[in-house]
């Protein structure tokens, strides 16, 4: 229930926001976090954003975020791991 | 996979090394429903050193809600006049009669909502209606409720109003640190969203009052591998200390936003948790000047008796002092499409978890969930 996921700062109108997840456009709150501006990430939690990310360490969590697909793609147990890997930010996205 | 510049397989082979220097058995408790939701999944548990532990913590809302609030939840779900608006988490927790879910297949108006800004949005489109906000969660989730009442409070809505059993989560470790029956735990892994709001700082006081090693962790495989041998050879060395291995989103101090937000709304008192009881400023609660968002209040509500289901220990289970495996329900008459107890519903719990990737799945499946990392072994 407390995953948060990060995701980019497409826009805002004041604390109204739209993020970038996974190429889906999402409204997100940002009274948490007022001096977000387009192109920061976020950690995005419940439509709050809860959090500015480092730039640099959010792409490597999302490189991260790759490299478990692939590997569990690659592995013998590969379906569910992928899916898995997939559903701990899709989760994150709903709650 | 990658963390920095160590695989994780190499993060394993030294964990397995640092364990075998300690020569004792150890336990760490993963305080985080996430965190054991995330270490089950990439069978972490098949990987661990003989002598080194995963234990689940009271970090699961759902897990922890009194019996009492869901009950409470289900009364007001069922009343005519009322919408009442929930986290999806909370749908299929079994109160004493049945569960929102249940009351909802019987006409009751409950929505599932994604944001607490929905429920307000509710409230604004149907004035007609008393919509009413479950308010569940630790500090991670605190603030988006405060945000709701703030915003209701703008809006001038008499129509809105919150049902809050939030939680804090030192309280809760304190607690545990200060039973008589206190579980084996040598050091922490903090839930990561939790930390976000509070800080890391806030763990200084389980570091020094209690002698125990906290470390802040990320919930990939890689990151709870780290955070492991980071506390592995903490104990090692025979050292105690906070260190914050997720610092790209946990500050020292936290987020003095969501703070300040908690504060002007909430005030801190005394809690009922699920198997852990009364814990003392666990809780937060609205302050006087916000007691119109108050459903307990607007509706009248009576305190329920707070009983647990016969046979479930859940309690024990988020205290670290038993396994889902020593439930004579477990698996049994307990499964998550007919759960008994709120850890074999939450997709956090532990029970679920256990059910849904423990040993006897793996054995089941014909696969050892954690192959690749497996082979590395010594
Ligand atoms: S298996 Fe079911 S009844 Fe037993 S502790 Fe877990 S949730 Fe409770």
């Amino acid at each position: 229930m407390c995953l948060a996921v990060p995701a980019k700062l497409i826009t805002h109108n004041g604390l109204e926001g739209v993020v970038d997840l996974h190429g889906n456009r999402l409204p997100v709150n940002i009274m948490l976090t007022p001096d977000a501006q387009p192109g920061d990430w976020l950690l995005i939690h419940a439509g709050f954003a809860i959090e500015k990310l480092d730039p640099k360490q959010a792409g490597e969590t999302w490189a991260l975020l790759r490299d478990v697909a692939q590997a569990a793609a690659n592995s013998p147990a590969g379906s569910e791991a992928d899916a898995s890997a997939h559903s701990s930010t899709g989760k994150g996205d709903r709650r | 996979m990658n963390i920095g510049a160590r695989p994780s397989e190499e993060l394993l082979r030294a964990l397995h090394a640092s364990a075998a220097d300690i020569g004792r058995s150890i336990a760490f408790m993963e305080v985080c429903g996430t965190h054991t939701t995330s270490a089950f999944r990439c069978g972490l548990h098949s990987v661990m050193p003989k002598n080194v532990r995963l234990i689940s913590g009271p970090g699961c809302p759902v897990c922890v809600t009194a019996q009492a609030d869901i009950d409470e939840l289900i009364d007001l779900g069922s009343r005519r006049e009322i919408t009442l608006c929930t986290y999806g988490d909370m749908l299929r927790v079994p109160g004493k009669h049945g569960s929102l879910e249940k009351a909802r297949g019987d006409g009751a108006n409950i929505e599932v909502v994604y944001s607490s800004l929905d429920a307000v949005r509710m409230a604004q489109t149907h004035p007609d209606r008393q919509v009413v906000f479950a308010a569940v969660g630790f500090e991670t989730t605190a603030p988006a409720t405060a945000a709701a009442i703030c915003a209701a409070q703008e809006l001038g809505l008499d129509n809105f109003t919150v049902l809050a059993s939030h939680k804090l989560i030192l309280p809760a470790m304190r607690a545990l640190l200060s039973a008589a029956d206190r579980p084996m735990i040598d050091g922490f892994l903090c839930p990561g969203h939790v930390s976000v709001i509070i800080g890391s700082d806030a763990y200084r006081c389980i570091v020094e009052e209690f002698n125990t090693p906290c470390v802040i962790g990320g919930f990939e495989p890689g990151l709870l591998l780290s955070s492991l041998l980071c506390l592995t050879e903490m104990i090692a060395a025979g050292r105690v200390a906070l260190v914050n291995q997720y610092p790209q989103a946990v500050r020292p101090t936290g987020n003095a936003h969501a703070q300040a937000l908690l504060q002007k709304v909430f005030e801190t008192g005394n809690a009922h948790w699920r198997g852990l009881g009364l814990i003392p400023q666990s809780g937060l609660f609205l302050r006087q000047g916000y007691a119109r968002f108050n459903a307990a209040q607007r509706f009248s509500l009576k305190p329920v008796e707070d009983r647990e289901p016969a046979g479930c220990i859940c309690g024990r289970i988020i205290s670290g002092l038993a396994l889902p495996p020593e439930c004579k329900l477990f698996g049994r008459a307990c499964t998550p499409v007919q759960p008994i107890g709120p850890c074999m519903v939450s997709s956090e719990g532990t029970c679920a978890a256990w059910f849904k990737y423990g040993p006897h799945r793996a054995e089941s499946h014909g696969v050892a969930p954690a192959q690749q990392l497996q082979e590395v072994l010594p």
